[in-house]
């Protein structure tokens, strides 16, 4: 259905091959192929229900597509996940947290099995998303907003290259939409990778911005 | 970037399934209530008398076992699947096979201990001989953590399923079958007062082989209910 | 020889090779199992044991025999189709476990019936019996597990898993008549030396045994075509083949 290369120069981190999936007896979309480099931002966008979330699951080598492959550094990721998920943050549609543990205690876990990091590390990343005082509030207390900031908290202490967002912007007021857009623009300006998945556009400003839509 | 080893990100997952469920204390009671109750069952329907119950009590023990951990089975998986915990897990850099090992391990240890440790109450109560005790404490000992892990390895395979309950139990008990015959046959050897460590030896061989097993079959069948 | 085998994995192919094949094993079925079951019933000469009643051990065997040996290709399909994503070997797999459950539950059938004249209860909690029907709840657990999964993909794999678990109890369940001593005999027919059995009584068992092997295969060509019909619903070679495009 499409195919995008990087920017010349950009060493291609990302690939995507050739990739086809179905849900039922309907294709949401075949020979998509792309590749995403550092300081790259991909834009996904569609109608409700074209796929890009599955899309995007099939990037992370949650869902097996029909056909094709996504390699990460020349690496079939499907062969070598853990190395692709050690680079990789996934922000989904769901928070992902456990209602009785707390902020911290959630992201502690989360966070631990990744990589070494201090309780000040922890306390660092709730403070930059503006949850300085409820770190050790149960997450089934917090409000949905505050929620999604956990989230944000995590990709952004899980040192990783890739993110991969699906509607980050949801629940979150107009100061928390620009806290988003700022924290992406970061991410890109230190190479970072962004797969984001936005009905609305995204405040983002740059040249590597790249465009996606799904039929 | 140094990603923490296997035993330390078991340990993480361990540490915090227990912490979890301390959280939720009353739910953990319920396998072993249940586990009680039903080998209390038995008395309240048939003849009360010593031998009989003494005559069905390897039975009733190791069959209230089997009920118990199908049970508890139902809850493994479910509710990190619910709220989206377990995607992440499998997106993490650690083996999912690893994780959801060491979720069964939390798992056993507050489901299948407990039936292990109450035992001797259960065993005193249906009048089976004290020289037996010891024996079918040590062979439930090896029993309930591999029904754990056919329950773990059926629950990854139906927790994405809605009409759920009764389809797991079938999938368990045909798999969970040896476990059941070669336990109450080490309670029965022992009654009998013969040597009951062929038994022992056996289900202390399913026990590894689940062990080495299960876990990749568990992360496949979970990455399949993610997809 | 890897595009004699690719072609099998080719539901077009299959399809066409179905339609040409079923007929010669159909009919060779009939035959063998025709010839099995009259010498059986007639011709063989009464076992000096149990009489005329053994007679049945014509159908029992190669029933039993059956439901393990369409367990494990079952198994051999689905995990084809989980590990080299075999589309056609899943489906396979689907058509071959009814089959398997039918054979097990005749063996069971047989199996209480020549329990009622000879020791004079239906059924008997003996260890291949039991085993036996250990597997029909495998075979129910596999196609519940079809059922009970809406994505044609997702059942696949799914069951494609839960069959190959299933596995750990096809030895236990051959092997329950050596290791527990209850009503079975030992095996009769082994690879090696002479069989335990007269062979005026063998032949009619062996005519029978290869019969239903026939019928098996006979009856899953013919639902694996029907799988391949549900599947292919859409694509344009089924339509040419049938006419309909």
């Amino acid at each position: 259905m499409s195919t995008e290369s990087a920017e010349s120069g950009t060493e291609a981190l990302l690939e995507a091959e050739d990739l086809e999936l179905w849900r039922g007896e309907r294709r949401l979309f075949s020979q998509l192929s792309f590749s995403l480099g550092a300081g790259e931002l991909m834009h996904i966008t569609g109608a409700n229900g074209c796929g890009k979330t599955s899309l995007l699951r099939v990037l992370c080598g949650l869902t097996l597509p029909e056909t094709g492959q996504v390699s990460w550094r020349g690496q079939r990721v499907m062969r070598n996940r853990v190395d692709y998920h050690a680079e990789m943050a996934y922000i989904g549609h769901r928070e992902s947290l456990k209602g009785e543990l707390s902020a911290r205690e959630n992201l502690s876990f989360d966070l631990q099995l990744r990589h070494a990091l201090s309780p000040e590390d922890i306390a660092e990343a709730l403070d930059r998303v503006g949850l300085a005082r409820a770190r050790d509030v149960m997450a089934r207390g917090l409000s949905a907003g505050q929620k999604r900031r956990v989230s944000l908290a995590r990709a952004l202490a899980s040192r990783a290259r890739l993110w991969v967002l699906d509607e980050p912007y949801t629940n979150l007021d107009v100061a928390g939409r620009d806290f988003v857009d700022q924290m992406m623009s970061e991410h890109l300006a230190t190479d970072g990778l962004v797969l984001l998945v936005a009905h609305q556009s995204h405040g983002v400003n740059g040249a590597r911005i790249r465009q996606l839509e799904l039929a | 970037m140094e990603v923490p080893g296997l035993g330390q990100a078991f340990a993480l997952q361990v540490g915090r399934d227990m912490r979890l469920a301390f959280r939720h204390l009353g739910q953990l009671a319920n396998p072993l209530m249940f586990f009680i109750m039903v080998t209390t069952l038995f008395p309240l329907a048939l003849n009360p008398s010593p031998q009989l119950l003494e005559a069905i009590a390897p039975g009733v023990v190791w069959v209230a076992a089997l009920l118990a951990s199908l049970l508890a089975s139902e809850s493994l998986f479910r509710q990190d699947v619910d709220d989206g915990t377990m995607e992440q897990l499998a997106l993490s850099p650690q083996p999912l096979a690893l994780m959801l090992l060491a979720k069964t391990a939390a798992h056993w240890l507050m489901t299948g201990l407990p039936l292990v440790l109450v035992s001797p109450i259960v065993a005193y109560g249906l009048f089976l001989p004290q020289e037996a005790v010891p024996v079918t404490m040590g062979a439930l000992a090896l029993a309930t953590p591999i029904l754990s892990l056919i329950g773990g390895m059926m629950a990854a395979l139906t927790v994405g399923l809605r009409r759920g309950g009764g389809l797991l139990s079938l999938l368990i008990l045909p798999i969970a079958m040896p476990v059941l015959i070669f336990g109450a046959r080490a309670t029965d050897l022992a009654m009998t007062g013969m040597e009951s460590v062929g038994a022992i030896y056996l289900l202390a061989a399913l026990l590894l082989m689940a062990m080495s097993l299960s876990p990749f079959a568990m992360a496949a069948a979970m990455r399949i209910s993610l997809d | 020889m890897w595009k004699f085998i690719h072609k099998f994995g080719s539901p077009p192919h299959l399809y066409r090779l179905s339609l040409l094949l079923t007929p010669w094993f159909g009919w060779a079925a009939a035959i063998l199992i025709t010839a099995g079951t009259l010498g059986g019933l007639y011709l063989a000469p009464p076992d000096y044991q149990q009489g005329e009643g053994f007679r049945i051990i014509y159908v029992h065997v190669p029933s039993a025999s059956m439901s393990l040996f369409v367990y494990v290709n079952m198994a051999i399909a689905a995990a084809a189709g989980l590990i080299w994503r075999i589309k056609l070997a899943h489906a396979v797999a689907a058509a071959a476990a009814p089959i398997g459950a039918s054979f097990t539950f005749l063996a069971l059938a047989t199996g209480s019936i020549w329990a009622k004249p000879m020791w004079g209860t239906w059924w008997v909690w003996d260890a291949r019996l039991t085993s036996e029907l250990v597997l029909l709840f495998l075979y129910f657990g596999y196609m519940a597990l079809r059922a009970a999964i809406d994505d044609d993909n997702r059942a696949d794999r799914a069951s494609a898993l839960l069959a190959i678990i299933g596995l750990v109890n096809i030895p236990i369940i051959k092997y329950s008549v050596e290791w527990w001593n209850t009503l079975h005999q030992p095996a009769t027919i082994s690879k090696m030396g002479k069989p335990a059995m007269d062979t005026d009584m063998l032949i009619w068992l062996l005519l029978n045994i290869f019969g239903f092997m026939c019928f098996f295969i006979a009856v899953l060509l013919i639902r694996t075509r029907s799988q391949v019909l549900k599947r292919s619903r859409d694509q344009k070679w089924l339509k040419q083949a049938l006419g309909v495009a």
